[in-house]
């Protein structure tokens, strides 16, 4: 068993609490975690001045390259991670178990992750829209153009709140040790590995220990410490989470991503020749991210086009996790895969919905302590069904009967658009809505991310503040 | 009936023990004789037409015993009905009152009541006899006679709020208060509104530094964990600190004054142990039902462990199986928190707290079971709301 002691500005700390991480099946203790209290992070928080300072004394460029080689180190490298040594293999293994999600879906996971600390340039330079980063770390540069231009770090460390169950979306921190700001991290409680994984690979590649805090404890008081104290934080959490910090300018929220796919009236007739890119876009990655699509619309041929989906998505099995063909992951807290299924087969009781794979067997499986859900697939006959744009944590699509003209009112927030339309009116109102925020012109599988394109809120729109500075000559 | 003799639980000094010693034997008897007596003395008073209160006379027709005649020692409580703290709720509050009291000033202290009607439960002397108990067993060096107190706590009505002045007065002091309204503490959790909440939470620690800053000679305090932290740390954001403030000696409670909790206060809020750092700290546990249990010495050595131990005979924590409460659990086993409050005052027969922990040995100077690890009831934890005061 591995023994993860709190991490208070690189230097580790034990704690008289102690929690047991347990495989999600067996029970058996994967990995013991020392959680702190919310006066430890309030009292560190007034030292994150020293993160920033010694990660200054590195210069972008260098700490690109060392962000570079701890991606290599986070993906090949054994490393010395708690009391333990930890090769991927040990990575993967302690991941999935104990968070319940397949071994594919860990392996694919370590890749994305290790993709942005290797290509951390260029998704700067995406980010930032090809500003010079020394002009960030120095506070104010002159462009090309031969403007003076300034940028305010907002804080000193980034604050994160990480979760449990979607491992792929601490590329969005990732990028924040190359600006020279310190990380304040809250594990989730059944997947520390990842944030501690990618702490030991920094500290081996050589960037300042200084410039990380990594506090596991209770979710709620960790979390809200971790809020009050640092001046910019992001957090993963469902829709109650997102309407709690909306509009707070020092928080920025991540949740359900209510993704979608659309398809233009003029090309809805070939719908067959996209049934394997919804099929991909629903259930890769298990159907867990915020990028997969949980809603199709289109005008006519929906029925068509759910039973499509329905042949296959509804015979995928639940597998053992180290299936190279699982594609499903567990549901660990007890009693949340009844309470979904229990909601869905509400919904599907509306005289507008049909469930689609209702012919392939049961969709709720149990296996205690923990269950699944295989993949559900809901026609909606209007676009006025009240359940037409629900979401979950695993391949569950609503594919919507709506005209064209009210598609975007009905289809409401979208993380990810995928728009299958040559028409330019369409895209136009596509283009102009506010309420998609990635748009993918085109057959492009939603999960299928451009890391040259910002993702869901610009990480230097939220830690930066454009402002003058004007130095007298 | 005469009335019951007052017995005060073992007098310590607590800062000088440096571990616990377990009880001898004859020590454990005698103090288990002692409750026998004193359980058989309070039900008699409880359940005697001349001096009982109009609730357990009521009840009395609806036992299948007689109390009088049928409890002959602590052990046959259980045969009284589990307590119902729904009986608290609501009036007339004067059927808790009993007749052999009925002439005394009465004040009645509530506990919870965020929504709907809060539990109550009177008190004529109760509180004061509970505390200056407590103060018996506080260490003059760090608690000193004549100093001042400061109560950063709830106020309202609450009986902690009384009973931390009294404590003062009995120590020749004086205690100076807050304005804390723990139910709206917890609607604002319960709402989510985490910034009011943190604007609340700086309006009472601005409280407490006025008063620690105005010449007072404060040199004792009583604090709920999280508000002994914020008042830490706002001190050392304005450049002080406790200790520089003047004060000497703290007492808490709460099942957030955790072994971890305090480590963190002692090593690196106050600045070191008692000796180092002159601030002494001592836990405690307790409620509007019970009185006060006093923690055994807390010190590094032991891994800031807290044990407590109820003031027997005038309350008794046991600590029982979850799902038979009868029934205690072994020595180190965990298990429910289970009070009995055996006062002149107030008789409460086997109350399940919302508590657990680990059953405890008896202690040199509490030679009766203690409770340790005390922590919210893990089936009940999630609908539980700890609030910051």
């Amino acid at each position: 068993m591995i023994e993860l002691p709190a991490i208070r500005w690189g230097v580790p700390y034990e704690s008289l609490e102690v929690d047991e991480v347990n495989h999600f099946y067996t029970g058996e203790p994967v990995a013991r975690v020392h959680t702190v209290g919310s006066g430890i992070i309030q009292r560190d928080a007034k030292k994150a001045k020293n993160a920033r300072r010694a990660l200054q004394a590195l210069s972008p460029a260098e700490l690109i390259a060392k962000c570079k080689a701890a991606g290599e180190l986070f993906e090949s490298g054994t490393l010395t991670v708690g009391d333990s040594t930890q090769s991927p293999e040990d990575f993967i293994q302690q991941q999935s178990a104990t968070t319940g999600m397949p071994i594919s879906m860990c392996e694919a996971n370590i890749t994305k992750n290790a993709f942005v600390l290797k290509n951390l340039e260029q998704i700067l330079d995406c980010l930032t829209r090809g500003l010079d980063l020394n002009i960030l770390a120095r506070g104010y540069g002159e462009e090309d153009r031969g403007v003076t231009v300034s940028y305010q770090a907002q804080c000193d460390a980034l604050g994160a709140v990480l979760p449990s169950n979607s491992p792929g979306v601490h590329t969005l921190w990732l990028p924040v040790i190359a600006l020279q700001m310190g990380l304040v991290l809250k594990p989730g409680s059944s997947e520390p590995w990842t944030p501690y994984r990618v702490f030991a690979a920094m500290v081996e590649a050589g960037i300042p220990k200084e410039a990380f805090s990594l506090y596991p404890g209770a979710g709620g008081e960790i979390g809200g410490a971790i809020l009050a104290s640092c001046r910019r934080s992001m957090i993963f959490g469902g829709p109650q989470t997102i309407q709690q910090y909306s509009g707070n300018p020092k928080v920025q929220v991540h949740g359900p991503g209510f993704s979608k796919i659309v398809f233009g009236d003029d090309c809805v007739d070939d719908w067959e020749q996209h049934v394997d890119l919804m099929v991909d876009s629903v259930y890769k990655n298990g159907g867990r991210s915020c990028i997969n699509a949980s809603s199709i619309y289109a005008s006519r041929h929906t029925k068509e086009i759910a039973s499509a989906l329905a042949e296959k998505l509804g015979p995928i099995e639940v597998l053992p996790p180290d299936d190279p063909q699982s594609g499903l992951a567990a549901f660990t807290i007890e009693g949340s895969a009844k309470a979904i299924w229990g909601a869905l087969e509400s919904d599907i009781k509306d005289s507008q919905v049909t469930d689609m794979t209702a012919n392939y067997g049961e969709r709720l499986v149990e296996k205690p302590p923990v269950a699944y859900l295989r993949p559900v697939v809901l026609h909606h006959s209007s676009h006025e069904s009240v359940s037409r744009n629900k979401e979950y944590m695993f391949p569950l699509v609503n594919v919507v009967e709506c005209p064209q003209a009210r598609m975007l009112q009905a289809m409401e927030y979208s993380l990810v658009c995928t728009a299958i339309t040559e028409d330019d009116d369409f895209r136009r109102e596509l283009i102009a809505s506010t309420e998609i925020d990635r748009l993918n012109l085109g057959p492009i599988p939603t999960p299928k991310l451009d890391w040259l394109q910002p993702h869901e809120g610009n990480l230097i729109e939220f830690l930066y503040k454009n402002r003058a500075v004007q130095v007298a000559t | 009936m005469a009335s019951l003799a007052v017995t005060r639980f073992p007098t310590s000094h607590l800062a000088v023990l440096p571990m616990s010693s377990p009880a001898s034997d004859a020590t454990v008897v005698a103090a288990r004789e002692l409750l026998d007596a004193h359980t058989v003395e309070t039900v008699a008073w409880h359940f005697h037409e001349s001096t009982g209160c109009p609730f357990w006379l009521e009840k009395k027709n609806e036992l299948n015993f007689d109390p009088l005649t049928e409890v002959k020692c602590y052990d046959d409580l259980k045969k009284f009905p589990e307590f119902e703290d729904e009986w608290l709720r609501g009036g007339p509050v004067r059927r808790w009152v009993p007749k052999g009291l009925a002439d005394k000033p009465v004040y009645v202290f509530e506990t919870g009541g965020t929504t709907g009607i809060p539990k109550s439960r009177i008190a004529v002397d109760d509180f004061r006899t509970d505390y200056s108990n407590f103060s018996d067993t506080l260490p003059d060096e760090y608690f000193p006679k004549g100093a001042n107190w400061l109560m950063l706590g709830p106020s309202g009505p609450r009986r902690l709020r009384l009973a931390v002045e009294h404590l003062a007065q009995q120590r020749e002091g004086i205690c100076f208060c807050i304005d804390l309204d723990p139910r709206w503490v917890v609607k604002l959790i319960k709402k989510g509104w985490m910034d009011h909440l943190e604007e609340y939470k700086k309006h009472c620690i601005d409280q407490a530094i006025t008063v620690l800053t105005a010449g007072h000679d404060v040199k004792c305090m009583f604090g709920t964990p999280k508000l002994i932290e914020s008042l830490c740390l706002e001190l050392e954001e304005r450049g002080t600190s406790l200790a520089e403030c003047g004060i000497t000696g703290i007492f808490s409670g709460g099942t957030e004054f955790t072994p971890q909790w305090t480590k963190f206060c002692v090593e690196e809020l106050f600045g070191g142990p008692p000796e180092e750092s002159g601030i002494y700290m001592t836990p405690t546990y307790g409620n509007t039902l019970m009185g006060l249990a006093c923690s055994e010495p807390v010190t590094a050595e032991n891994k800031y462990k807290i044990t407590y131990h109820a003031p027997q005979p005038r309350a008794v924590l046991e600590v029982v199986d979850f799902d038979n409460t009868d029934e205690l659990v072994p020595y180190g086993e965990t298990g429910r928190s289970k009070l009995t409050t055996l006062t002149q005052e107030f008789f409460v027969p086997g109350f399940l707290e919302r508590d657990e922990g680990e059953r405890e040995k008896p202690y040199e100077e509490y030679p009766w079971d203690g409770i340790s690890g005390v922590r919210p009831f893990h089936r009940l934890a999630s609908a539980t709301t700890v609030g910051v005061y």
